[in-house]
């Protein structure tokens, strides 16, 4: 019963989940086909790199009327500098535009994200609700975890009297049952992983509220009651006096005043290690920003961290290419395991209502 | 002997269990080896991730084949 109404409400949405995560596996390759994620040029020997407060003040040129709301620096493009402005520093993300700037000359590359991806990436998250839409996914996503447990518990009476990688085809409905058990068997641990990480994930905005109201709060208590900046401190005053804060990082993003990532007086530095797990946990250094001069920086809280550490697990993308293959693989057969359950349901029911319950002794648990 | 009691197990917990939950452990080691190391580690996490990938590929096989 747990197993049937768990998978059952939530069918739908997670073949949606699937089949939109299948391309969103590769969008990094997709979009590079697309030209949706643009190149730097290749540098001059010898060059140096622009100023960030120039490629801030090129970056608004670009966009004139807009405020800067981030500037980000690509973990595997260090010569791209992703410029995001918006309408104002606490404006709606959907409304956010990212572009590139080349590290050296400033120049504009082009604008990052956008096209056929951007569509799969939110009615992968949020099926364009917003943040309702993505907690209801999380929902889904949980009621997914529900299933596979509830559907470990069934294998033992279904498949009790058959051995471990049995596939009949005595039957339409029998073939479907064993790739159902068999698929679903196999990827148990990996689905559980993807979907609890899901899960995760769409509590990032809750997560990221609770961190301001507590830990960002006590971090910028001696500003309590001052109003945001007038002048904005040099971006690179502000960088330089952060990375000396965390020697042995690197820059990942800034989050100018106002942003939803720092307080209304602060430049926030987010910086990252080098190691594939320490690049994930960042610290944030936080900055007047008026004088960028470092205030506070003290590590993410054990929450913050968890979602920042499951964002891989959940992308699959770390571990090179042949991880992203085997990805969309196990996805495959994810949805292969979500349809044939479902099959297998309509077939049952139909049974039941014409009463034609002749006894099918393969699909009843042996007592 | 037919084909339905060749495919018939002892129905013991380990018959049922084991295999799945071997499969899974290895999902597990492979997926946090890919996090926490580069290099070689990775080439265990390709295989260990992959391997529900290639164990129903067998299964698959050894269907055909018979």
């Amino acid at each position: 019963m747990v197993h049937t109404w768990s998978s059952l409400i939530s069918t739908l949405f997670l073949l949606l989940l699937c089949i939109t995560g299948l391309p969103l596996i590769f969008h990094h390759e997709i979009d590079e086909l697309l030209g949706y994620d643009p190149k730097p040029e290749i540098a001059q020997p010898g060059a140096v790199k622009r100023s960030i407060d120039e490629i801030a003040r090129t970056a608004l040129t670009n966009d004139p009327g807009r405020v800067l709301q981030y500037i980000l620096w690509d973990k595997d493009e260090p010569n791209n500098v992703i410029a995001f402005t918006n309408n104002k520093v606490d404006g709606d993300p959907d409304a956010a535009t990212l572009r590139a700037y080349d590290a050296h000359t400033a120049k504009p590359l082009g604008s990052v994200g956008g096209g056929p991806m951007l569509i799969f990436l939110k009615l992968h998250v949020d099926m364009f609700a917003g943040q309702p839409g993505k907690l209801f996914l999380g929902a889904m996503g949980f009621l997914f975890l529900v299933a596979i447990v509830s559907g470990v518990v069934l294998y033992w009476p279904f498949t009790r009297r058959l051995s471990f990688g049995t596939l009949r085809d005595k039957s339409r409905r029998i073939a479907w049952f064993d790739w159902h058990n068999l698929l679903g068997a196999v990827t148990i641990a990996w689905a559980l992983v993807v979907g609890a990480t899901g899960v995760i994930n769409t509590l990032a905005e809750v997560m990221l509220s609770q961190w301001k109201a507590d830990e960002l709060t006590d971090m910028v208590k001696p500003y309590a009651g001052k109003p945001p900046p007038v002048h904005l401190a040099s971006l690179d005053v502000a960088l330089e006096n952060a990375r000396k804060a965390a020697p042995d990082m690197n820059v990942s993003f800034v989050a100018f005043p106002g942003t939803p990532f720092t307080s209304s007086h602060h430049f926030a530095v987010f910086m990252r290690g080098d190691t594939p797990l320490t690049s994930r946990l960042l610290k944030p250094v936080l900055l007047d920003g008026e004088t960028g001069e470092v205030s506070d920086a003290r590590d993410l809280p054990v929450y913050l961290k968890a979602l920042l550490v499951s964002q891989p697990l959940h992308f699959g993308d770390y571990g090179g290419m042949p991880l992203k293959i085997i990805w969309a693989l196990l996805d495959i057969m994810t949805i292969v395991v979500i349809v044939s359950g479902l099959y297998l349901w309509v077939i049952k029911r139909r049974k039941h209502r014409s009463h034609a319950i002749a006894g099918q002794p393969a699909l009843q648990p042996s007592r | 002997m037919t084909d339905a009691r060749k495919l018939r197990s002892s129905g013991g917990w380990w018959t049922v269990y084991g295999g799945p939950l071997l499969i899974g452990v290895l999902s597990v080691a492979g997926l946090l080896t890919a996090l926490l190391s580069e290099g070689a580690g990775r080439y265990f996490s390709w295989i260990a991730v992959g391997a529900p990938v290639a164990l129903t590929g067998w299964f698959l096989a050894r269907r055909k084949r018979r």
